[in-house]
């Protein structure tokens, strides 16, 4: 009797594998469906998380500050969030005179929709079939380098439609914020581009796999085991020997571990591209300290002054967000994604994976891999609240300053020195360095030179500096007697006239 | 060249402060919170606080208020009023001759200041430290004289 797990139906949808040769190609209907429920698991995680961001934040903030946040409204003061949006459903939604109604309209949704579109590349899993919303996309990064970009318009839209000079000065700081810290952003993306050769967010946290012919994804084949750069990564069919039994392959690293990851990746220019993300990922989200577009006049809130109501919710929701986007970006990037510190600890043992049924080993990694892509999210919004609670505020010109005068030569010359690294292992190593794991020689031999430019480029600025201080100094604290040019002053007959004036 | 350097560790030092910051504050998570869960705790008042007032009795149960309504002339918001009669053999509520019969405040009148109290030759109005007095309506703000009496001492207990 057929039941309903044995339906073709089931099989296409959550069966077979895109990644296992030996399954039947999979239909566009089920294609169609697997999209719709991994959208929802995606959007449906991303807004379900918000308003406990928001109840973190505002507890977090408290203890940090000394105080109890709110903890009455539900066990804990959960259900704070829920309040807080109910009131805010039922306030006057106001639409003030003289603004530009379909801007003014627009730019809430103009400002969160790309932060859900940021969704869909981010991976929660390694699996080609159910990893994130869209698995296995190999311009992941490249997507959404584009779609961060469209968030600005949402501020300036709001700025400019909210008929109000304030909103706009706002709105105008805020928008050359963002798109100042995006140089630094981009670039210690593409770092992280140079140092593994792909745009896919999977392969990223995985260290592999891209074809080097053609650049693209490339799915391991069940049985392929290869060393990369993380560790040993193996396909594996999860009942061996049945075709049509498994019901996804996952690719992990079990012999990785937290010094494989990406921000230890060539040593100190990885660390320096995390640090310039980190930077510039809480300037992209106009957090503390870089909340000066929404803190400045204290009165008015910067662009979204003349919002209220469920568009301002809209706003609200939208920082939040955008802060849950970035970090997962900076966890799928430089802190290994949703492996755990200790590669074995990532999936089931291998030994389990015989005796428990399919379906529930595939669903024990996912959840495993889940909860420790969960962690590192949670760890990383702590920080951004840490940064809130304790680090004052940057002033705006300071802010400028320190996003084109630090962020971007920094950004910049660590791009340019992994460039080199990578140029000279790959003279020195080709095919290794093409998987990601040069040999030792190669490694070195890049690294050394590499380090040599940058102490170098670092003296010669340092030396550059020093002389530029000692000019000045010298400048400043010179007694040379400069006659300085003044109209005559009429001096009064002194019977000391004769006595000569200085 | 070694003013140079000075600053540059001035520098350094100001690099390092936004982590030592950071660090303090990391911390603070283990010190105990300032915040009082009020109607949890309520924090103990001092001892001449004064805010709900109360009528007093003797220890054998008589009022201490004898209605000679100087609390009323004291009273700078005109928020007590005071109706005596003389005490009867037959119904004698306090030692001596008279007695309030009717003794209200208006507590939104009232602006707490205790000149009542100094007032009160007998000890008979107190301002004591209960401050959870709000209501919604006007009219249960006007404290009679049952509500301001304390209990009577000598009352039959159910223990």
């Amino acid at each position: 009797m057929e039941t309903l797990f044995d339906s073709e139906i089931w099989k296409q949808i959550f069966v077979y594998s895109v990644a296992i040769p030996e399954h039947p190609d999979i239909t566009w209907w089920a294609h169609v469906v697997r999209s719709v429920l991994r959208l929802a698991v995606g959007i449906g995680f991303v807004l379900t998380i918000v308003p406990g961001l928001i109840w973190l934040e505002r507890r977090l903030l408290s203890w940090w500050q000394g105080r109890l946040g709110p903890n009455r409204v539900g066990w804990q003061g959960l259900a704070q969030p829920i309040a807080d949006g109910i009131k805010l459903f039922f306030k006057e939604d106001i639409i003030p005179t003289n603004v530009d109604k379909t801007l003014y309209i627009i730019a809430p949704a103009v400002a969160l929709a790309p932060v859900l579109y940021s969704v869909t590349v981010l991976p929660w899993n390694g699996s080609p079939d159910w990893g994130a919303v869209a698995p296995g996309l190999n311009i992941g990064i490249l997507f959404l380098l584009a779609v961060a970009s469209i968030e600005v318009y949402g501020i300036i839209l709001a700025g400019w439609s909210s008929n109000n000079k304030y909103s706009l000065l706002g709105g105008l700081r805020a928008s050359s914020q963002v798109i100042s810290y995006e140089l630094g952003m981009g670039l210690s993306i593409i770092a992280v581009l140079l140092m593994l050769g792909t745009l896919g967010t999977q392969s990223i946290v995985q260290g592999y796999p891209f074809d080097p012919k053609t650049g693209s994804e490339v799915y391991i084949q069940v049985g392929d085991v290869l060393r990369n750069g993380q560790g040993v990564i193996e396909a594996k069919n999860l009942t061996a020997g049945s075709a049509v039994s498994g019901y996804t392959v996952y690719k992990h690293a079990p012999t990785s571990t937290l010094l494989d990851w990406n921000f230890l990746r060539l040593f100190p220019f990885g660390l320096i591209a995390t640090f310039v993300y980190l930077i510039s990922m809480v300037a992209e989200t106009n957090r503390a300290p870089f909340d000066l577009p929404e803190a400045e006049t204290e009165l008015v809130a910067g662009f979204h002054t003349e919002y209220s109501s469920m568009k301002f919710a809209m706003f609200f929701m939208g920082e939040y967000a955008n802060m849950l986007i970035v970090s997962a970006i900076a966890i799928t990037l430089f802190f290994g994604g949703w492996l755990a510190p200790l590669g074995f600890l990532s999936q089931l043992p291998e030994a389990t994976w015989t005796v428990l049924p399919p379906f529930l080993v595939s669903t024990l990694n996912a959840l495993i891999a889940g909860f420790w892509f969960g962690i590192k999210l949670f760890l990383l919004i702590c920080f951004f609240i840490l940064l809130r609670a304790s680090l004052p505020r940057l002033r705006y010109d300071m802010l400028m300053k320190f996003g084109w005068k630090g962020m971007l030569p920094v950004a910049l010359v660590n791009l340019a020195l992994i460039g080199t690294s990578i140029a000279i292992q790959n003279r020195i190593d080709p095919a290794g360095t093409a998987i990601g794991a040069p040999s030792m020689a190669a490694w070195w031999s890049g690294q050394l030179i590499a380090w040599g430019i940058g102490i170098a480029l670092a003296l010669v600025l340092l030396a550059f500096k020093a002389a530029q201080y000692n000019a000045r100094r010298r400048d400043a604290s010179s007694t040379a007697i400069v006659p300085i040019r003044r109209a005559p002053v009429a001096t009064p007959t002194a019977p000391s006239a004769a006595t000569p004036e200085i | 060249m070694s003013d140079f350097w000075t600053d540059v560790r001035q520098i350094a030092s100001e690099v390092k402060a936004p982590f030592v910051g950071l660090k303090t504050v990391l911390f603070k998570l283990g010190e105990t919170k300032t915040t009082v869960s009020y109607p949890d705790y309520r924090r103990p008042m001092g001892v001449r606080a004064r805010w709900r007032h109360v009528l007093n009795r003797y220890d054998n149960g008589m009022e201490k208020c004898i209605g000679c309504s100087l609390c009323a002339g004291a009273c700078p918001a005109n928020a007590i009023l005071v109706v005596a009669d003389e005490n009867t053999d037959r119904a004698r509520f306090s030692p001596g001759e008279r007695y309030a019969v009717r003794y209200e405040i208006n507590m939104i009148r009232c602006i707490y200041c205790g000149f009542c109290q100094e007032s009160c030759p007998t000890g008979a109005i107190e301002l004591k430290d209960q401050y959870e007095l709000a209501e919604d309506n006007r009219a249960a703000l006007i404290y009679t004289k049952e509500m301001l009496l304390v209990p009577d001492p000598n009352r039959e207990r159910v223990d």
